[in-house]
């Protein structure tokens, strides 16, 4: 708990502090470079905002604001952070969230299928393409391929469901081709391990070899890192809706940077932080779950509990 | 076979040596641009405009009528640069700051840490948007996004390696003689921590050539009608439907260079770990 205050306050700080040394007045920023306003109206707009009063004061009634959940509003739009941001949540959560589903889909077959030396090797250099391809590329050859010369798919736009694939495979490949590299590595470790030697004496299938041992024995570090890649979703949407014109949190955050607009940029960094924290929340749920070794850490208070370390 | 010569695997020879004829390829095409280009790189000719590959323009050419082979030449070196640029900063600044801290008081070692811990609660490219956000756009400020982005974890190695080396029993002895500690510090722990860091680096390279190449896809940093390898793709993405090969073979050039920086990383590291262990 104390760590997920931490991480919020940390990110509102930096965002604070980026925006007092960002050069230029932030009044000129906000109005834009073609405006024609007198310095009477720029000194109105400042003492409104409070920028003319002391720092630690500014800074203390930034944070009393977000705390209320008021994170300001936007330069450019008018309307309230959270309402620009909430409006394009949905589209950008759709998007991350299939693309999150497919990567693991991806992950886990190629863990439980790719066997031998060869395929391994084979899926190796796959991997390895995939994550050096930008996604901004492999997203046009995808629309090209799939949309413009085969038709499958619609260009661009849209709220379908058939207009969400392309976009989410685009973003699901480089995390996919991580995660089952990361499985992988995992995998081959635990077949080193010597218990693995009595799973087989016992006569496991290959399949339920891996299934039951040595994908979990890797999954503590997958669940780990697939948190972290969650993250990175949100940065590659700004790539990805960009390329495919969909509406969203990534167009967003791109037309605030291009427009300089603070205060939104200041929302997607919190709402980045906040991702943050409630991912990894849920992998210090999720992980002792798969990795029964994390689960010996507090033997005292389990064996009180009557449960059986 | 001998034991120890099947410790090198037969794969790596081969890749080893197309990742090196490519990135020889390159490294040429960034120094020397004018050996390899067909074509001058801004020249219009719109009477010549989205012709497919050809033996006249190798690539084909762009809406202006410019020859995209030579474009991709001339982009290598602003486009490598900038990643080039930005991990070397991140070697340079993670070095310095990871072992400042590692060597203060526990106080300041440990604020300096929190900020890191915080800067990599974010996602790295998340991070290099928001510093173009701050500093604003420009080749400049992206090469200094992406080293931002990149460089909590160089300073976390830095700090672990300044920490493990202070307590090895050759720079204690080196302590007892009366060495002086900063010398202490540049001559036996610095060597081995920029070792370490360096490693890194050179796998660290390929994905600050893709961050900084997708901060110029958005806009964001060298502008028309500069040859860049993002920046051409962004171009090319309008025209996707009539003239695909102009966004394909910048793609293909950031790809091709980012496998093998990524291959010879991969080959630098596992040496590195046979000789550590």
């Amino acid at each position: 708990m104390a760590s997920v205050v931490l991480v919020l306050w940390g990110a509102a700080t930096l965002a604070f502090v980026a925006f007092r040394i960002i050069p230029g007045d932030p009044v000129d920023v906000m109005l834009g470079p073609q405006a024609q306003v007198s310095d009477a109206v720029k000194a109105g707009i400042r003492s409104d905002l409070g920028l003319d009063r002391p720092v630690l004061e500014q800074y203390a009634a930034f944070l009393g604001r977000l705390v209320r959940g008021d994170l300001g509003e936007s330069y450019q739009l008018r309307l309230p952070v959270t309402e620009v941001i909430g409006r394009q949540l949905g589209p950008t959560l759709q998007l991350t969230g299939l693309a999150l589903v497919i990567a693991l889909l991806l992950a886990l077959a190629t863990a439980l299928l790719v066997r031998g030396r060869r395929g391994r090797a084979v899926a190796s250099g796959v991997e390895l393409v995939v994550l050096s391809s930008p996604v901004f590329w492999t997203g046009l050859v995808l629309l090209s391929v799939f949309s413009f010369q085969l038709g499958w798919f619609p260009v661009s736009g849209g709220r379908d469901a058939a207009s969400l694939v392309l976009p989410s495979v685009t973003l699901a490949l480089p995390v996919a081709a991580l995660l089952s590299q990361v499985l992988r590595d995992g995998i081959e470790a635990a077949e080193r391990e010597p218990f693995l030697l009595t799973v087989r004496a016992r006569g496991a299938t290959p399949r339920r070899e891996t299934l039951r041992h040595t994908l979990r024995h890797a999954g503590a570090g997958g669940v780990t890192l697939a948190a972290y890649l969650v993250g990175s979703l949100l940065g590659g949407a700004v790539l990805v809706e960009t390329v495919f014109a969909r509406p969203g949190i990534g167009r967003v955050t791109l037309a605030a940077i291009t427009d300089r607009d603070l205060p939104v940029i200041t929302g997607v960094i919190l709402l980045s932080a906040l991702v943050f924290v409630v991912v990894n929340t849920l992998v210090d749920l999720v992980v002792p779950l798969i990795d029964p070794r994390l689960r010996v850490a507090e033997p005292a208070l389990r064996a009180r509990a009557g449960v059986p370390a | 076979m001998t034991v120890l010569a099947r410790r090198t695997r037969p794969g790596h020879t081969v890749a080893l040596s197309i990742s090196g004829a490519v990135l020889a390829a390159i490294a040429l095409a960034a120094i020397a641009p004018d050996l390899l280009a067909t074509h001058d790189p801004l020249l219009t000719d719109v009477r010549s405009a989205l012709q497919p590959p050809s033996s006249a323009h190798w690539f084909g050419t762009d809406q202006s009528g410019r020859d995209v082979y030579s474009r991709v030449v001339f982009g290598a070196g602003r486009s490598v640069g900038i990643g080039l640029l930005a991990t070397g900063l991140a070697l340079f600044v993670g070095v310095i700051a990871g072992s400042l801290s590692a060597v203060s008081p526990r106080g300041v070692d440990a604020a300096a840490m929190r900020v890191v811990d915080v800067l990599s609660a974010f996602p790295e490219f998340l991070v290099a948007l928001l510093v173009v956000a701050v500093l604003g756009p420009g080749p400049t400020n992206i090469a200094v996004a992406v080293t931002i982005a990149a460089v909590p974890v160089y300073i976390r190695l830095a700090r672990a390696q300044t920490r493990s080396l202070a307590a090895t029993e050759h720079v204690e002895a080196a302590r007892i003689i009366g060495v002086p500690a900063l010398v202490v510090h540049l001559r036996h722990v610095l060597p081995g921590v920029l070792g370490a860091v360096s490693v890194l680096a050179t796998i660290g390279i390929g994905t600050s050539i893709l961050a900084a190449a997708g901060l110029s896809f958005l806009g964001l940093g060298p502008t028309e009608p500069t040859a860049e390898w993002g920046l051409m793709l962004s171009a090319g993405r309008n025209l996707l439907l009539q003239a695909p090969w102009v966004a394909v073979f910048p793609g293909l050039a950031i790809t091709a260079t980012v496998v093998s920086v990524s291959v010879i990383g991969r080959i630098v590291r596992a040496r590195s770990e046979e000789r550590g262990a």
